[in-house]
């Protein structure tokens, strides 16, 4: 199993208030042909921490501190004409709005091909069959590159985002709540699509969610985030069915059952804070 | 009366579309058709199904906030469809809804306090100090404060605006509530302090709830009946237990089949800390 990436000690802080760490001290690794999920609420970090290894941190915010290894090199070292040649060629990202992340003037075939011709110089007829391949791979009609992206369903949409992003067969594919504005049904097939693509491509997957039945459905591994820190990360089965630290087992225990056998419990945010989230934080 | 509080009857609505290459050719879209639900009092009945299949239209039409092509609602035994504007307005009062977005359904110049306390003035209850008692006590009822009420919505989380959506559903003292995908913007820890305060406030104001939800999940924890929704259609309709445990029809099969990590489910909750 070799390592893809590794982050290393990540912080993030806004740069008007350096004290104030949005991301805090935040190490993990993942391995080709595996998905690694990070799961946390709204303000945990786990995207900020997807946007670091991208390097598409935004202007008021700075990486303080930490080293993102990505085949054996540092990211935070090179400048932005560098990380360029890496997103989109070695990385690719899926966001969660597929409705915002296309351009609606240009066709969907044309959208997946502008990488292809900037990282890989493809033309004419090579590109075009390129990008009909690509189509069929997500299960999209070839006849579809015609189509602009308002003439395509939610799932379709976010098919064509996901042709785009391992259009250039990248070794990493990171994927930002890639289903949560998808009714489930579809929600199911993309999942199953990106499974199978990242066994036949060998990706590595970075997943954040915040949804403990994605991660079941999906995930090698799980990192959870609390409050910018990881408080637990493990194989899935182990997080998921014997979660050591108390925030895991809180947010684990909201989360409503599909049998509807076990009361919902609201997570207390005073108890935890009460100690018990330092007592176990050596759990990772 | 009869048990039933509302009581829908062949509803039918149909949108038109534009089509055709410019626009000029125009197809009807069924958005309801010939639907018949009915929601016992005092309990909740969960409509669900896909983007798309007239989940949210059947809500806005038994509301009467849209106009039916065909069929009847009946509120505590009248056609709301029958009556005038004046006596509509009058039972409006009774029928309240909670809004999916708590971003986008509260008023950004309005104080908390005039949001919440906006029903009471326009249905003319009670003298001014007894209204602002009152949204005060709903207020407080669904967990905020009274510093709460001078304050604008931008303040508040997304959480807590869903608070503030519900107490102004709910200072009306309603018999019927309609909650249209009331959590489904809310992180999964919120969301289950927001569905425990439904579940009370339904007990203790003998709250009658039409849930509309696309999350299989949530409505397995907040419904005693469901309707299954396909293209403008029932396609199932019974207790709850029924349909999760043996549904009939082929398209509710697979919506169960397509919660996420069903096969864990068990194990995790078997861990809830004590």
């Amino acid at each position: 199993m070799t390592e893809l990436l590794r982050i290393e000690g990540l912080s993030v802080t806004p740069v008007a208030a350096p004290d104030r760490l949005l991301v805090n001290n935040v190490s993990f690794s993942l391995a080709s042909g595996k998905t690694t999920c990070v799961v946390g609420e709204s303000g945990s970090g786990k995207s900020l921490t997807a946007l670091s290894v991208m390097g598409l941190l935004s202007k008021q915010l700075s990486r303080a501190q930490g080293k993102v290894i990505f085949q054996g090199q540092d990211l935070t070292s090179l400048n932005n004409e560098q990380m360029r040649q890496i997103r989109g060629r070695k990385i690719g990202m899926i966001f969660q709005e597929p409705m915002t992340s296309l351009n609606p003037v240009l066709t969907v075939g044309y959208q997946i091909g502008e990488s292809l011709t900037v990282h890989l110089g493809l033309k004419g007829q090579a590109l075009k069959s390129r990008i009909s391949q690509l189509l069929e791979q997500v299960g999209i009609p070839a006849t579809r590159a015609n189509s602009y992206p308002d003439e395509l369903s939610g799932g379709q949409r976010q098919r064509v985002m996901i042709a785009m992003s391992i259009a250039c067969e990248p070794a990493m594919l990171i994927a930002d709540e890639p289903t949560t504005a998808l009714d489930v049904t579809v929600q199911a097939q993309i999942l199953k699509l990106l499974d199978e693509l990242k066994t036949r491509m060998n990706m590595g997957m970075l997943f954040i969610t915040h949804d403990f039945g994605v991660v079941a459905d999906i995930a090698d591994d799980v990192v959870v985030m609390f409050r910018g820190e990881i408080v637990e990360s493990g194989p899935v089965t182990q997080v998921l069915e014997h979660p050591q630290h108390p925030y895991t087992k809180a947010l684990l225990a909201c989360v409503p059952d599909a049998e509807g056998k076990n009361p919902l419990k609201p997570i207390d945010y005073a108890w935890l804070e009460a100690g018990s989230l330092k007592d176990s934080a050596a759990v990772a | 009366m009869s048990e039933f509080i509302l009581t829908a009857r062949h509803l039918n609505k149909s949108y038109s579309q534009r089509s055709g290459k410019f626009g000029f050719g125009s197809t009807l879209v069924k958005a309801l058709d010939d639907v018949s639900v009915s929601l016992r009092a005092g309990s909740t009945l969960a409509v669900v199904g896909e983007s798309g299949s007239g989940k949210s239209t059947l809500a806005r039409c038994l509301l009467q906030l849209q106009p039916l092509d065909s069929g009847e609602v009946l509120f505590q035994g009248r056609d709301l469809a029958k009556l005038s504007s004046a006596e509509l307005r009058q039972q409006r009062r009774h029928l309240q809804m909670v809004f999916q977005d708590p971003f986008a359904s509260l008023n950004p110049r309005m104080r908390v306090g005039e949001i919440v306390g906006e029903g009471l003035l326009v249905h003319k209850l009670g003298s001014i100090a007894e209204q602002r008692a009152k949204v005060l006590q709903m207020l407080k009822r669904v967990g905020l404060t009274e510093a709460d009420m001078q304050k604008y919505p931008h303040e508040f989380s997304g959480g807590q605006r869903q608070r503030i959506g519900i107490a102004r559903a709910l200072v009306l003292e309603p018999k019927v509530v309609v909650c249209d995908e009331p959590v489904s913007a809310l992180d999964v820890s919120i969301q289950a302090q927001i569905l425990l305060l439904l579940k009370e406030l339904q007990q203790e104001m003998n709250l009658s709830y039409l849930f509309i939800s696309h999350d299989l999940r949530v409505v397995r924890h907040i419904a005693d009946e469901v309707a299954v929704m396909h293209q403008g259609k029932v396609v199932e309709f019974g207790k709850i237990d029924d349909i999760y445990q043996n549904p009939t029809q082929e398209y509710t099969r697979n919506l169960l089949k397509a919660i996420p990590g069903r096969k864990h489910q068990q194990n995790i909750q078997e861990m809830n800390p004590a």
